[in-house]
């Protein structure tokens, strides 16, 4: 199984060309109350050894575009209408669902938020570790069992052989991430998905679990989408930032640029909207109003009704940006972007002066 | 700093602090135990989840006091205790200086007129199948001397309008509005009897960034328009310490420790504050703490990366059995045997008193040291 012709990188394949690229991605759901929308031409890249943050509030496609990429997408209602999700060089929407499901698990795996309702409540962590091996890889019981035990160590479960056979709910909430972890480990993936890995648990032990989520990461050279809503896990593990809003890319940018100077209106806005725990203001500053429904995404710029900067410009409302590069390995989508870097750019020079 | 820490931390135990200020609520020695049972027929208690094990603080006019901690510490239940929701198993609660700890009936009525709460999931803590005017105007017909009968529809308008909500979405149902429009209408009703305290359990939790931030501000407004105290409760610490004049951390069932924000933030001396600082990510991609940095760049460093951060070990210990002495000497890189012997109490620890510093408040360590972990501007 392990030679099967689809685990082998294409010929054409090189260190420089990135792990996964997913080109003009659309994905729509047809509910009874119309056709939402849920992600509008996406375009990423994450090269091997990488982490991608996709940053994004709720309802902005970002967990969406990680199901469509890992096939997992519920169809009907959702539906890729469009675009191409390579991995490797080869399009995963266009391979047949037996192709795939070889890719899924044993080459991009994904890290689940909620842990307890992933795991399954009525099999031991021990059996659903092995199957990974058992399907996969065609194991023994006997060796799917010694092979569990060896990544529940791997990823500092305690006392991995005694818990082997314990049902998900006698873990923690940590104890469970971890499990999840070791799970999408096991097969030692190229890429790794890791939707709001973190969200569920308390910060100290949302520090551990990052923390091994990184060490993996660097030992196997994984590609490592991080999908979250914390702009503060994002500042500590991200090497690039997706932002995302109503379903498009407003934003890309390598992790220490956009926290410096961000080029669009939203980034900005959510970056000012955070409070600090090393300062202590009066008032945040807040983007008013609410996302859109995508049912009825706003014509034009989808972020202009709640866009400081757009100040009723006709562009806004009526030319859907499009996401351009700008300076430094940056793109924005923002027909003013220059506007949004000059005026922080502008501001850290009278800071720092 | 902004703010100037007060001239007296007060003590937890005492009378009062700050400024001669009279405390508008005074919790002492607060203790609430759920017994855990075994058998149907026969039910006998086998043991109790001492959910909370001794709290104390006093909250002032004006003020809000955040209450951090991590999920089981506790922090949920001592706002049920206040808010009246739960009966404690040992403590008293003192709102301006009468004790309502065993109020009932009518003088408990009057005294929860004035003590109100926001909770948290504004998904499930508002009926659906009641228009938004009723979730709000529900108040005033436990306490129809608020407002008469004829004049509610106004000041439910009123109250809409002060929450920054469409007054006339008054008959409108909780599934139309968003989530961040859901909690407005939460902290609408709890307004709805012009209270003087409020104690908000994870009021924003349930928020995106963006949302959070308008409703964080409509709460300080609330504040200033309405002379209200808070008692804050959540877990991200960014947020208490945005909002709170006062902190006080806690550990499964106890305050570790407590005082004014910046002296908590700036100069903690319990080891468990110190850690649970320095875990939180700071959104600047200058302060990384975690080892694995990108490939070639901020890797191989020491694990602790420029914040000196500090990963406690394991989970939180069960709350039915607790370890003895100090709560936290499982956790801790600085227990030794005393701290399994003796449970440290919440004072000032006795290098940091009469020095008129900021490290001068009450932290339960035997072992309390001052350390910097949240870098400074």
């Amino acid at each position: 199984m392990a030679t099967s012709p689809d685990l082998v990188p294409t010929p054409a394949q090189t260190p420089a060309d990135p792990l996964l690229d997913v080109r003009d991605l659309h994905v729509e759901f047809r509910t009874r109350d119309g056709v939402a929308k849920a992600v509008n031409g996406v375009n990423y890249t994450v090269h091997a050894g990488e982490t991608l943050a996709v940053l994004g509030e709720s309802g902005s496609g970002k967990s969406v575009t990680a199901q469509a990429i890992m096939g997992i997408l519920d169809t009907p209602p959702g539906f890729v209408t469009r675009g191409q999700v390579l991995f490797q060089g080869r399009d995963l929407l266009t391979m047949s669902a037996e192709e795939r499901r070889k890719v899924r698990g044993a080459r991009i795996a994904m890290i689940f938020q909620d842990a307890l309702s992933a795991l399954n409540p009525v099999l031991t962590v021990g059996e659903q570790l092995g199957e990974m091996f058992r399907v996969h890889r065609g194991a023994s019981r006997k060796e799917a069992r010694a092979k569990a035990i060896e990544l529940m160590d791997r990823v500092r479960i305690p006392a991995a052989r005694d818990r082997v056979r314990d049902y998900p709910h006698q873990f923690s909430g940590g104890m469970r991430q971890r499990v999840m972890i070791a799970m999408a480990m096991a097969l030692e993936p190229d890429l790794i998905i890791a939707d709001e890995p973190t969200t569920a648990l308390d910060v100290t032990v949302q520090a551990q679990v990052m923390d091994l989520l990184a060490e993996l990461q660097r030992e196997f050279t994984m590609g490592l989408i991080l999908i979250t809503h914390d702009l503060g896990v994002v500042a500590d593990v991200a090497d690039k930032i997706a932002v995302m809003y109503a379903g498009r890319i407003v934003e890309t940018a390598p992790v220490h640029d956009i926290y410096r100077a961000p080029a669009h209106p939203y980034t900005r806005g959510l970056l000012r909207s955070i409070p600090r725990l090393d300062r202590k203001g009066r008032e945040l500053y807040a983007i008013k109003g609410l996302p859109p429904s995508l049912l009825h995404i706003p014509p034009g710029c989808p972020f202009h009704p709640r866009c400081a900067q757009a100040r009723g410009r006709e562009l806004c409302r009526s030319d859907l940006p499009a996401l351009l590069p700008v300076v430094g390995g940056r793109a924005s989508a923002c027909h003013f972007w220059k506007e949004t870097l000059g005026d922080d750019n502008a501001a850290a020079d009278r800071a720092g002066a | 700093m902004t703010t100037t820490p007060r001239p007296t931390a007060p003590e937890p135990e005492a009378p009062a602090g700050g400024a001669g200020r009279e405390p508008i609520l005074q919790v002492r020695g607060l203790v609430k135990h759920f017994p855990l049972t075994q058998g149907i027929v026969f039910k006998k208690q086998v043991g109790a989840v001492k959910a909370v094990d001794g709290v104390g603080f006093d909250l002032f006019a004006g003020e809000t006091l955040g209450i951090v901690g991590e999920s089981g510490c506790g922090k949920s239940t001592v706002a049920k205790l206040i808010a009246h929701l739960e009966r404690p198993t040992a403590g008293r609660i003192l709102y301006k200086g009468q004790d309502i700890t065993d109020l009932s009936g009518r003088a408990l009525k009057a005294v929860r007129r004035n003590i109100q709460m926001v909770f948290q999931d504004p998904y499930t803590s508002l009926n659906p199948r009641m228009t938004v005017g009723d979730i709000i105007g529900e108040p005033f017909d436990i306490h129809p001397e608020v407002a008469p009968k004829g004049d509610r529809r106004r000041r439910v308008q009123e109250l809409l309008d002060v929450v920054g909500l469409n007054p006339e979405y008054i008959n409108r149902y909780p599934h139309q509005f968003s989530g961040g429009q859901r909690q407005r209408i939460g902290i609408a009703r709890g307004l709805a009897l012009r209270p003087e305290v409020i104690v908000a359990d994870e009021p924003v939790s349930a928020l995106d960034v963006s949302v959070q931030a308008q409703v964080i501000n409509l709460m300080a407004r609330l504040q200033d328009e309405f002379g209200l105290s808070y008692v804050f409760i959540a877990h991200d610490l960014s947020i208490v310490r945005h909002i709170s004049d006062r902190v006080a951390v806690m550990y499964l069932g106890k305050v570790v420790e407590i005082g004014p924000d910046a002296a908590i933030y700036e100069h903690p001396t319990h080891p468990y504050t110190q850690a649970l600082l320095s875990a939180v990510p700071v959104p600047d991609p200058a302060a990384r703490q975690y080892s694995g940095g990108p490939p070639g760049g901020a890797s191989g460093g020491p694990p602790g990366g420029a914040r000196g951060r500090i990963i406690l070990v394991g989970d939180v210990p069960s709350p039915a059995n607790p370890p003895s002495g100090c709560h936290f000497r499982t956790r801790c890189w600085k227990a030794r045997e005393r701290c399994a012997l003796e449970e440290p109490p919440l004072t000032v620890p006795p290098e940091f008193r009469a020095t008129a510093g900021p490290a001068e408040h009450p932290s339960a360590c035997h072992y309390a040291q001052e350390r910097l972990v949240v870098p400074g501007e």
